[in-house]
């Protein structure tokens, strides 16, 4: 009994001294990082969604060419603490000594928070949100998408035959609200017969209620669809099993639907990327804010799809070369739901202005209701 | 030494031994389990030509090998200690509560809610207590409302509670999209913000914020609670069979009722430990799944409260490791589920091992 309760001990220390030996080998053999540049970015789903996370991977991928330059990657992050965490172990445990935060909620607290609590590492946030005042080593930058989808508006005002065009939205929030407004005037000033039939999901990601919002909006007759959500995916698929043509959002869209897409609204991060690790690299600052549409390359169009006729490329050409130049979108007259004037007639506003950013309505030939 | 020992103390080592004995399966199993998991898991990461050594490396290096990587798992696990507690508690009256996240939503809601129109004219003081009764309460009448309907309407706890969590989300998304919803954020729908003052700040010294201590101190209570207060005795034996504690006349409904409120109370702090130190408002990120992993810790813990902070150290620091994983070695943020649910798994199977290895039994002297 004694001899078995030995050889049990001997067993047991052996295998402590094993472990302890084991762990200490293993602690030695982590990599060490990379010299030059460690870029740390956070997405809040998956990278390869077919919408926002995927934009950002597309250009993070593209970054990665850069010499000198590691760029290392987080996926699911939840706006939560998890969040601030990761960008803390970035900063810890990598080296990251810039991090693109790229969900709207991960300002609030938390980049403004590590921001404060790191002021050597530089933050930037995919988000109009830095103001004078947070902290000068956070910054926000932004590509406006509505341009995008306004040439959109164009190509699929030219392509429906109903004149009824479909649109799947999430929430109806300010940046929700003017790419639907801004693809609604694309479509009329090219058919002012069509209407836009908006369905908000309430979510950022729910695709079984976006795979119903597709197929209603198609029972109901609109031939064109689009959409503001997280990843456009289902709405795509739906509408091309259902010989539906379609435009896309966030990234391309177009592998998805190879019969019926016309060409998207597409973020195209990499040239913001690119330029503030070039910037970083030559020691110079960083601007705390930066947005643009097609006048910097921050948005662009998905190369047009087997959807898109001859006309439509054209109209949508010329559409995109116009707002590239600086030539307003919101042209008067241009009229609220509720009929008041949003832009009277002869008026127009910047693609830039700031009242657009507060955008809580929709215009005039958009059926849907935001409540 | 063995050869000198006198036959009366071999009598008493090999009793020592026979407690010993009984008392490590409770112990032995649960880790062989993790460790069998660990293995299976290994297979796994060869089978996608990744190396098991440098996983486990990282998943160290990451949940525990520095002094940032403690605090990150912590803060990690604060919110899973809560919530494991809001399954634990019921579990002992033979409940499978799973609808905890329903009231950490509804817990961290009431606590903004009630926070709001007080700032103005209210010190920190009193509002601090305000929200942390108004969250607990929240939780507990969501929780105790799945007991009343389980006892008095005969409805399955876990079809209930799971229901009432996407209540609890429509409810929140209805006031923080309506009524209580901040204006000067026009992008991400919230309540206005609690005010800094109002705001519970980390623990000295560290950055993981108080909802840690208060999960200890509730696992505590709790233990003492089941293990040494006739209420606790009472609860176990409704849990061992209902009839017979009904035969006893003991008061079964008020048991059900009261533990699930308690269980309930639990989770609604965690919602407002949520707001309170993280968030400082509410609003979609309170639906972030504690809640849910919070039944997988407390099922890893064997219901057992004092095993819940062990058990939730280690699952924070694998959610704290996650990232590192993710970056260094290229993985999808799913691996890390894919090792969750083969513990969970495992460790389930292990749980028909209790009483049939010889090894743990008595020998008897």
């Amino acid at each position: 009994m004694f001899t078995r309760k030995f050889d049990r001990r001997t067993i047991l220390k052996g295998a402590g001294i094993g472990a302890l030996g084991l762990s200490t080998g293993l602690s030695s053999i982590l990599p060490a990082r990379a010299a030059g540049l460690t870029i740390g970015i956070l997405y809040v789903g998956p990278r390869d969604d077919f919408g926002w996370n995927q934009a950002h991977a597309v250009a993070a991928a593209a970054l990665k060419q850069v010499p000198d330059v590691t760029v290392i990657e987080e996926e699911n992050v939840p706006e939560t603490i998890s969040v601030a965490q990761s960008m803390e172990s970035m900063i810890n445990l990598d080296g990251a000594s810039l991090i693109f935060a790229t969900s709207f909620g991960y300002y609030k607290p938390f980049v403004l928070d590590m921001a404060a609590k790191f002021p050597d590492v530089k933050f930037r946030h995919a988000a109009p949100l830095w103001t004078e005042g947070d902290p000068a080593n956070a910054g926000s930058y932004f590509g406006y998408l509505d341009q995008a989808h306004y040439v959109d508006g164009i190509a699929a005002g030219l392509s429906t035959t109903t004149n009824k065009l479909g649109f799947v939205a999430a929430k109806p929030i300010g940046t929700v609200l003017r790419n639907i407004n801004s693809f609604a005037i694309g479509v009329k000033k090219v058919n002012p017969a069509a209407t836009v039939q908006v369905i908000f999901t309430g979510e950022w990601s729910m695709p079984v209620r976006e795979a119903e919002a597709a197929n209603a909006l198609i029972d109901a007759g609109c031939d064109v669809l689009t959409c503001h959500v997280d990843g456009p995916k289902v709405v795509i698929e739906t509408a091309e099993g259902r010989g539906v043509k379609t435009c896309g959002h966030n990234a391309s869209q177009a592998p998805l639907a190879p019969k019926g897409f016309i060409t998207g609204a597409e973020y195209k991060w990499e040239t913001i990327y690119k330029d503030y690790a070039a910037k970083v690299a030559a020691g110079e600052d960083l601007p705390n804010f930066i947005g643009g549409g097609f006048d910097k390359d921050f948005v662009q169009s998905t190369p047009y799809g087997a959807g898109a006729s001859p006309e439509a490329i054209a109209a949508a050409d010329a559409a995109r070369e116009e707002v590239k130049a600086g030539k307003p979108i919101f042209v008067g007259p241009v009229k609220k739901q509720d009929g008041t004037d949003l832009v009277a007639a002869g008026a127009s506003l910047d693609n830039y202005d700031p009242a657009l950013d507060q955008t809580d309505y929709l215009i005039e030939g958009v059926v849907g209701s935001i409540t | 030494m063995a050869d000198t020992a006198a036959p009366a103390n071999g009598f008493a080592l090999a009793e020592t031994i026979d407690r010993f004995r009984r008392s490590s399966e409770f112990v032995v199993i649960p880790v062989l389990a993790l460790i069998a998991s660990g293995l299976l898991f290994s297979i796994f990461l060869l089978l996608v030509g990744k190396s098991p050594v440098e996983f486990f490396s990282l998943v160290w290096r990451g949940g525990f090998g520095t002094a940032f990587s403690w605090q990150n798992t912590l803060v990690r696990a604060s919110p899973l200690i809560l919530t494991a507690l809001c399954v634990a508690i019921p579990a002992r009256l033979g409940m499978t509560v799973i609808g905890g996240e329903g009231a950490l939503v509804l817990g961290g809601f009431a606590a903004a809610a009630i926070a709001i129109p007080m700032t103005s004219w209210a010190s920190p003081f009193v509002v601090m207590p305000v929200m942390f009764l108004a969250a607990a309460i929240a939780g507990a009448f969501w929780i105790g409302a799945v007991g009343w309907l389980r006892h008095y309407r005969g409805i399955n706890e876990t079809i209930s509670s799971l229901l009432l969590f996407y209540i609890a989300v429509s409810i929140l998304n209805f006031f923080v999209e309506g009524a209580l919803r901040d204006p000067s954020d026009p992008n991400k729908p919230s309540t206005a913000p609690i005010g800094a003052e109002n705001m519970i700040g980390p623990i000295p010294g560290t950055s993981v914020h108080w909802g840690l201590a208060a999960g200890i101190v509730a696992c505590i209570l709790v233990w003492i609670l089941m293990n040494r207060t006739t209420f606790g005795f009472a609860a176990r034996v409704t849990g061992g069979n209902v009839r017979a504690a009904q035969g006893q006349g003991l008061p079964v409904g008020r048991l059900v009722v009261i533990s699930c409120a308690l269980a309930g109370a639990c989770a609604g702090l965690a919602g407002y430990f949520e707001v309170a130190a993280i968030h400082g408002k509410a609003n979609a990120s309170l639906i972030a799944g504690y809640g849910f992993t919070g039944i997988l810790v407390s099922f890893l813990a064997r219901h057992n409260p004092l095993a819940i902070v062990p058990v939730a150290i280690l699952l924070g620091g694998i959610a704290a490791s996650g990232g590192l994983v993710q970056r260094r070695m290229d993985l999808p943020d799913a691996t890390v589920l894919v090792l969750q649910g083969l513990m969970f798994v495992v460790l389930l199977v292990s749980e028909t091992m209790y009483g049939r290895l010889a090894i743990f039994k008595p020998k008897g002297a």
